[in-house]
């Protein structure tokens, strides 16, 4: 018993850790052999909450804050759209062909070995000691992204101002930008051919009943709007 | 807290944080839930003075004081019924990814200055990311229940919560801003003193952005007129249609509980926090670091100060629940995305030019003298050394008008 005890009190952050780890690697896994677009949905919100979690017990509460807001918020945003694009029927379900299991599988068995090789190749997975010089945190990458170089510079490097990281930053967003772009010009050229078809269907039969039945099914969004 | 348990009582470290993390949680769920039972009756005697009703009036005693209970009563016995076509696993799962949502964001709310589940120094954008959340219980129930109108009421309801963070996240920057913290802890502190000092009157923009935040919280927490995603003349009861007895009240639940977390956030962020209009405790020489007693009690009343001012917020949103007619779907958006974000972008950058000028804020000569009274009025952790005597704030407290 009190053996039991010592060990949990010793690794009470452990624990945590482990159980919020788990959650994570639990439903990350659930993402995968789920075949309804929702419910993976649900279980990489759950999963990204985990990780929220892992942020927390670190103590970088604005990491694990942005996590939720961003991540989560975004999945969500995910979600609406996947299943207003898609939604044909009431329940949507991706079948993966076996093919498609055996690529991703040696995609991710590849990064997976990628990652452990590097997660194993750091020196000491510990805190620096006492007049250790601490290893490099986020904030000199975050400055080098606006554009400001506060890391020293390596041995050799000719004196002068360094340049920073904001250009690849701005092609990067420019480039997600873009992206955005094209999906909602994608979402859009989808629903545009409703309304043509209501008007052909308006002026095809002019009753007014009819006319307020086709509006009425337009888009689930503007329903209300048309009523 | 946890120190006191861990040095005075001998509980070992785990134990102590256990208890005191269960102490915490079992104080908010009582927050939440008592919360509900009140609203729910203060929310049918409204609704029936408005409509010139009288409401209930015969359960227990003369005001119907224990309506909410009979209430809960009758959802406990009642069947819990699922459709037939329903996602059986979301369908369970919704109510309480709503409610967990909305009872995570207290865990960051202060209460008073040391009542709070936990201090964080993101509390704002903690408390404004987690809220967001609660729209994905609704949508999970909308999609789940496998009915038209569940699925129209998630759909308003996502493109409406989406947007509306926008404007909702900028009114939250301006006393972020102002104050120079996320932390909700000292944004509240910094308020202290008359309540000239409240960032509701700090400058023109501020009382501007106070009830821009006033109309995007209600919309974001779905109240009428931005009830859409129930909407009960159109789509029976929107994304709740299926739902009945238990898991029906958790959503219930969910929605009061964000009711009352936005209104908090709204008196810690605009209208002082804890602090009362007249700093009274300050007048009587007691300040938040002076003897146990003493300082145990006015936090206990900066306690009901806050509880107090999040509850009017509550009724003001029962009040116009029942005097607005709902909007229509696009005319929600028109108001987030044509007047409220754009107001609040422009407030915005009027607090931070009136902040760059007048960095005293609307009367720099008379409401707040200068940097050294307001670094001893924020009792902060580290600050016990730079705190004024009584004597010293009592000086202060009168050569103020």
């Amino acid at each position: 018993m009190t053996g039991s005890l010592l060990v949990a009190a010793m690794n009470f952050h452990t624990l945590l850790f482990y159980l919020f780890a788990s959650l994570a690697c639990g439903f990350a896994v659930g993402v995968v052999v789920a075949d309804n677009v929702v419910r993976m949905a649900l279980y990489l919100v759950l999963s990204l909450g985990a990780t929220a979690g892992l942020f927390f017990l670190a103590g970088a509460e604005f990491i694990g804050a942005m996590q939720l807001m961003i991540y989560v918020g975004g999945t969500l945003v995910l979600l609406v759209f996947g299943v207003m694009l898609t939604a044909q029927a009431p329940f949507v379900s991706i079948k993966t062909s076996a093919s498609d299991r055996v690529l991703a599988g040696v995609v991710a068995a590849s990064l997976l070995a990628l990652l452990l090789q590097a997660a194993f190749s750091v020196e000491a997975w510990r805190r620096p000691g006492l007049g250790e010089v601490a290893p490099p945190a986020a904030t000199p990458i975050g400055t080098a992204l606006v554009g400001v170089r506060v890391d020293d510079p390596p041995p050799g490097t000719p004196p002068g101002v360094r340049s920073g990281y904001l250009l690849p930053f701005e092609i990067v967003s420019v480039h997600l930008l873009v992206v955005l772009v094209g999906a909602a010009y994608l979402a859009r050229a989808k629903r545009r051919r409703t309304p043509r078809a209501i008007e052909v269907a308006a002026s095809v039969a002019p009753p007014v009943d009819e006319r307020r039945r086709a509006g009425g099914s337009a888009s689930a969004l503007t329903a209300g709007g048309v009523r | 807290m946890a120190d006191f348990l861990i040095n005075s009582v001998g509980l070992p470290p785990w134990l102590a944080w256990t208890v005191v993390a269960g102490v915490a949680a079992f104080l908010i769920l009582n927050v939440i839930a008592g919360g509900a039972l009140v609203f729910i009756w203060a929310e049918r005697k409204i609704a029936a003075r408005i409509q010139d009703r009288l409401g209930p009036t015969r359960t227990g005693g003369r005001f119907g004081w224990l309506q909410s209970l009979a209430d809960g009563i009758k959802l406990l016995a009642k069947e819990d019924l699922m459709p037939e076509g329903a996602d059986g696993l979301l369908f369970r799962i919704a109510p309480y990814v709503s409610f967990c949502a909305s009872f995570c964001a207290f865990i960051a709310l202060p209460f008073a200055f040391d009542f709070v589940g936990q201090r964080l120094n993101v509390g704002v954008f903690f408390v404004v990311a987690v809220l967001g959340l609660e729209v994905f219980g609704v949508i999970l129930a909308g999609y789940a229940s496998a009915s038209k109108w569940s699925l129209f009421g998630a759909m308003r309801e996502a493109a409406q919560v989406v947007s509306y963070e926008v404007p909702l996240g900028m009114c939250v920057v301006v006393p972020v801003m102002l104050a120079g913290t996320m932390d909700l802890v000292t944004i509240a502190e910094k308020q202290a003193g008359w309540f000239t000092n409240w960032y509701l009157f700090h400058d023109p923009f501020t009382f501007v952005v106070f009830w821009v935040y006033v109309t995007c919280a209600v919309a974001s927490v779905n109240r009428a007129p931005f009830d859409l995603a129930e909407a009960e003349s159109e789509l029976v009861a929107g994304f709740h249609t299926e739902y009945s007895g238990l898991r029906w009240s958790f959503f219930f639940m969910a929605e009061y509980g964000s009711m009352f977390l936005v209104s908090a956030l709204a008196a810690v962020l605009f209208l002082g926090g804890w602090n009362g209009p007249i700093p009274v405790a300050k007048l009587l020489g007691l300040s938040a670091g002076t003897g146990d007693t003493a300082h145990y009690f006015v936090r206990l009343i900066g306690c009901g100060n806050l509880l107090l001012k999040a509850t009017l917020g509550v009724l003001v949103m029962m009040w116009i629940r029942w005097t607005l007619p709902r909007l229509r779907i696009d005319q929600v958006m028109t108001t987030c995305l044509k007047y409220c974000t754009p107001i609040a972008a422009a407030m915005f950058a009027g607090a931070m030019l009136w902040q760059l000028c007048l960095p005293g804020g609307i009367l720099p000569g008379l409401s707040r003298p200068a940097g050294e009274i307001r670094e001893g009025w924020i009792e902060g952790p580290g600050g016990a050394a730079s705190r004024p005597t009584p004597a010293a704030a009592r000086a202060v407290a009168e050569v103020r008008p």
